[in-house]
Order: structure tokens, then C-alpha cells, then sequence
């Protein structure tokens, strides 16, 4: 009976060691909530951050909720015009099967792999050279290419899973590749595309070493596209770097502020797949 | 007609030239590294910039070997903490948890995959390096120096690192090596429980062996997660130039020396050339272990669709 008891002790450790990993979760929610809670006040999501702000004095950090929405939308905007088309080109109707395809995929996951440090520095060599400054411009720049390879990974597999019938019936009744891919392909995977969005959104509002250095920081609202923009992450991580308890408070604030953008936007990904889900053939 | 046509070459092309485009970037972005970086290997040899142990960049000095040290430190806890929580956790949720608990919990698990780096960050500061400064005189005199705490921590170490790096590379591995556990064949496990191997057996046996290659890979991804990591682990591992030689040191790994120092070199020459340096070598060890693991996992995709 020793195999018995063998199995009982693994399962006893399965299941603790899947406490502990879900356990994580809910503690470091948890932590963030608890402290973050206290500190948030309207104040703080409905103005921007004012003289003497990081010395403990009035404002809040509208500037960096609003510069992190520029940001993240500016920079999905960028990224879906760029990969649901390259996804569409890795379909087996396009180049799919061929060992360029291969190539393509091999070198999208090394970029996705790649640290977002790596993509700041980059993206400052880049800026250095062209002569511009930290901006808006130059964060959603490095944030599209951070997002680029989620996006594109994420939607090609959703598109893979078109039923093939289905093309097929498009291409009996005459329809071009074009047509067949704009008129059944991207509808039927419209709830994965969805959420491969809103995935990569997720990383890119949340990501702070890509845009330490080439979107700078600001305590006003950016005007132009050249202007410098502030940004959640680094809101919470400037905060946190003053040696004022009442600023590091705020810190707290603002990653809970951040954290609930990103449980929202996990919790709509879902409704949303769900709510398209209603229009797919089966 | 022809208008048809003509759109549906065009739309082709388009797509084409976007994917080519998506997929040059990677080389773009190494090759731009290696252009800024040549200036410092011109100057000094590869082999005394990584096992050089000064580092003065006012005074020329640029040894990587502390800093890689700490990246190595940080990121082997990591996987020591991640490697069998995960994995465990995988086999749990693929072989023995029914539907229901799986749809509660691998969301939780994409969920936590989710939480951007400087929230994990924060969280080490408030308690994990708080709870490392306090288990730290427990450890005074452990009788391996890798775990003694000396006199005194401040919390902000290697383990509070280590730590917090783990709980961000659990959903990585655990999402990949479950997948894999999915794609071994069904026949695989009933040959075995039809021998008379208890569910267990089979899973040891059987279930793991076949998966081995695709757990390989799932590792290797999350650690090249791992070793790339820079906000959260700056933010609690301490960022002092030296080497380690516990858990309980600070440490100061390569990706926290770029964040850390990049955009106020310009004044000293050869300092940007050396952080693009250590840039380039995050990349190539990414590049490696990306390249190690995507080949094992295409292969297993290939052998379930033929």
C-alpha cells in the first residue's frame, strides 16, 4: 500500500502548492488594497498633481491616469493597425505553412521575450538620434512595439481556430481571399481578437521601465504629441522613491488605482468575448 | 471583377508587409544595441568587462561581474521558489482537478499574469521585504553561508527578490507546462492505468515522462521572464554595487543597472556604450532561450497535429 500513500502525500503537496500560487494572488491584492485603500480620495483621481505635490502638499494624479489612457490607447491604436493584418498574413491561406512563416512566429516570440528595459533603451538610442525629446510620442512608439508580438501571437492562434468549413463555403460562392478573410474570418474571431486586445493593453498601460526614459514624466496634461506625459507605473514608482510617508501613501493609492484598471479591464475582456460570442457560427 | 481582384492583391501584400515588418523589429532593435555597444568592446575585451569586479564608470572602470552575479542570484531563487510550486500545481490542475475548479482558477492564474511589474514591486516593498527583514536573525548563524543573515537586513535582498520574481514567474510556467500536460495523448495514460498502475504511477511514469521536454520548455520561458525582470526586483533587491555572498546581501542585478543609470550617462564617456552592453547580453540570453524552448514546443505541436 506504500503507492497509495506515495500518491497522498503528492496530492498533499498539488494541493498546497496550489494554495500557495493562487494564495499569492489574493495576498498581494490584498496588500495593495489595504494600504491603497486608505490614501485614495476623489481628489486624487480628479486633479492634477499641483507645486509641492511630491512634498506632501495638494493635488492628485489625474495627470498620470489620463497620460497612462493617452498612452495605452495611442499605443493600442498603433499596434492593431499593424498586427491584425500580420496576423492575417500568418493564416495557411496566406504564407501560414511556409518556413517563412516559421521564421516570422521564432522571431515575434524572441521579441516578446525581450525585457521592456531592452525596449527603453532602444527606444532612447532611437529618440536620441532623431533629435526628440522624452514624449508622448516616443512612449507609444516602445509601448506598440512591446505590444506588437502579444497581439499578434494571441490573434493568430484565435484565427486559427476559424473552422476551416467555413472558408470553404466562402470560397464556393466565389468570394476573393480577401473578401472570405474580411467577411467571415475576422467576424467569427472577433471575441478572441478582443480579448488578444485587451491583453496587450493591459501590458502596455501597466509597464513602466519602457517608458522611463522616452516618455518622461510631467505634472500637466500633455498638449501635443511632443510634449512630455506622465504614467501610472512611474507615478507609483516616483512616490514611492520621496522620503515623505504622506507621498508614499499616495503611491499606494496609485498602484491600487492601477490595479483596478487592470482587474476592469481583465473583467470586461470576459463580458465583452462573451457578448461576441453570440454573433459566431458554430 | 478585376477591382475584386486587384483589392484582394493588394490586401494581400499589405498583410504581407506587415507581418515582415512586426517580425524585422527583433533584429532592428539587436542590431542598434550592438552599433552603440561596439564603442566599449573597441576599448576593452569582453572577457574584462563580464569578470571585472570594479565598477567606476568615472574613472573607466566598467566590471559587469556584480551585477551579473546578481542577476544570476536573483533570478536561480526565483526558479528555485517557482520551478516546483508550478509545476506541482500544472499536474494538479491538468490531471486530477475536474472542470469546475479549473474554470475558477486558470483565470486566477491569467489573472496574476496580468498585475503590472511595479504593483508586484510595491507589494514586495510593503510586505515581503518587511517579513525578510524579520526572519533575517533567525539566520544569524545558519551554517551555510549562502543563508546567513550576518548581523543584520534590511529586507531589501537577494530572497525578497527571489520572492517576489517567483509569484510573477509561477503564471508563466504553469499555464505553458499545463498545456502540455493536455497535449499527451489519452492512450498514453490508459496503456499505463490498463497495466494496473494506480492514477500516481501513471502520472510519474508515464504523464511526466512524455511531458518532460514541453515542462523543459515551459521553464525556460519563464525564466527568461525571470532574468529580464526590472522594475519589480529594483524595487526590492537593494541596488548595492558588490558581491554577493548570501541571500540575505543586496544585490544589483543588470536590467536594475540600466533602469537605474540610463538617460544621466551622457556626460561620461563610454557609459552609455557599457549599459547598451549589458542590454545586448539580456537580449542574446533571451534570444537563446526563447529560440531553446519555442523548437521543443513546435516539435510537440507538430507531433499532436501531424
Amino acid at each position: 500500500m506504500d503507492k497509495l500513500r506515495e500518491e497522498k502525500i503528492f496530492k498533499a503537496l498539488m494541493i498546497s502548492s496550489l494554495a500557495i500560487v493562487v494564495g499569492s494572488l489574493f495576498i498581494v491584492v490584498a496588500v495593495i488594497v489595504w494600504n491603497g485603500a486608505p490614501a485614495l480620495s476623489l481628489s486624487m483621481i480628479t486633479q492634477t498633481s499641483k507645486g509641492g505635490y511630491y512634498l506632501g502638499k495638494g493635488g492628485g494624479i489625474l495627470n498620470a491616469i489620463v497620460g497612462s489612457l493617452y498612452l495605452g490607447f495611442g499605443s493600442l491604436t498603433l499596434a492593431l493597425m499593424i498586427s491584425l493584418p500580420a496576423a492575417l498574413a500568418l493564416q495557411k491561406d496566406y504564407i501560414g505553412r511556409t518556413k517563412a512563416a516559421y521564421y516570422i512566429r521564432l522571431s515575434l516570440d524572441v521579441l516578446w521575450g525581450t525585457p521592456s528595459i531592452v525596449y527603453g533603451a532602444f527606444g532612447f538610442i532611437i529618440m536620441l538620434y532623431l533629435g526628440m525629446r522624452a514624449s508622448l510620442l516616443g512612449g507609444i512608439i516602445v509601448l506598440t512595439i512591446l505590444q506588437l508580438p502579444v497581439m499578434i501571437r494571441t490573434m493568430e492562434e484565435v484565427i486559427k481556430m476559424v473552422p476551416v468549413d467555413l472558408k470553404e463555403a466562402s470560397y464556393t460562392l466565389g468570394a476573393t481571399r480577401f473578401e472570405t478573410t474580411a467577411g467571415v474570418v475576422v467576424r467569427q474571431a472577433l471575441p478572441g481578437i478582443v480579448t488578444a486586445v485587451i491583453l496587450a493593453f493591459g501590458r502596455g498601460i501597466g509597464d513602466a521601465a519602457s517608458i522611463l526614459f522616452t516618455a518622461g514624466y510631467t505634472d500637466n496634461l500633455p498638449r501635443s504629441f511632443l510634449d512630455p506625459v506622465a504614467s501610472l507605473p512611474l507615478a507609483v514608482f516616483f512616490q514611492l522613491g520621496t522620503p515623505f510617508p504622506e507621498v508614499q501613501q499616495r503611491a499606494y493609492a496609485s498602484a491600487l488605482i492601477l490595479l483596478i484598471i487592470i482587474l476592469a479591464l481583465s473583467i470586461a475582456s470576459r463580458a465583452l468575448s462573451k457578448r461576441f460570442m453570440k454573433n459566431i457560427i458554430r | 471583377m478585376n477591382i475584386r481582384k486587384l483589392k484582394d492583391a493588394f490586401a494581400g501584400r499589405l498583410t504581407l508587409a506587415a507581418a515582415i515588418f512586426s517580425s524585422v523589429l527583433v533584429f532592428i532593435v539587436a542590431f542598434t544595441l550592438y552599433l552603440r555597444s561596439e564603442p566599449i568592446l573597441e576599448v576593452k575585451s569582453l572577457g574584462d568587462l563580464l569578470l571585472g569586479i570594479t565598477w567606476m564608470p568615472s574613472q573607466s572602470e566598467f566590471g559587469f561581474y556584480p551585477f551579473i552575479l546578481g542577476t544570476v542570484y536573483v533570478t536561480a531563487l526565483a526558479m528555485v521558489f517557482a520551478i516546483p510550486l508550478s509545476i506541482l500545481s500544472a499536474v494538479y490542475l491538468a490531471e486530477y482537478a475536474n472542470e469546475r475548479l479549473r474554470s475558477i482558477i486558470l483565470p486566477l492564474v491569467d489573472l496574476l499574469a496580468g498585475i503590472p511589474p511595479v504593483v508586484y514591486g510595491l507589494f514586495g516593498v510593503l510586505a515581503i521585504v518587511p517579513l525578510v527583514a524579520g526572519i533575517a536573525p533567525l539566520f544569524k548563524n545558519s551554517g551555510i553561508s549562502l543563508l546567513n543573515s550576518g548581523s543584520y537586513s534590511t529586507g531589501y535582498s537577494i530572497l525578497a527578490g527571489g520572492i517576489v520574481l517567483a509569484i510573477m514567474v509561477f503564471p508563466i510556467i504553469i499555464s505553458i507546462s499545463y498545456e502540455v500536460f493536455k497535449a499527451v495523448p489519452f492512450e498514453v495514460r490508459e496503456a499505463s492505468l490498463s497495466l494496473g498502475a494506480t492514477r500516481w504511477q501513471t502520472i510519474k511514469h508515464a504523464v511526466i515522462r512524455a511531458a518532460l521536454p514541453g515542462i523543459a520548455a515551459a521553464v525556460i520561458l519563464g525564466f527568461s521572464r525571470a532574468i529580464g525582470e526590472t522594475m519589480a526586483v529594483l524595487m526590492v533587491v537593494g541596488n548595492v554595487v558588490k558581491i554577493p555572498s548570501s541571500i540575505f546581501d543586496a544585490a544589483y542585478p543588470l536590467p536594475a543597472l540600466i533602469a537605474n543609470n540610463y538617460g544621466e550617462m551622457m556626460s561620461i564617456p563610454l557609459y552609455d556604450s557599457a549599459l547598451l552592453l549589458a542590454a545586448l547580453i539580456l537580449m542574446l540570453i533571451i534570444l537563446l532561450s526563447t529560440l531553446g524552448a519555442r523548437l521543443i514546443l513546435v516539435r510537440i505541436e507538430r507531433r499532436m497535429h501531424g
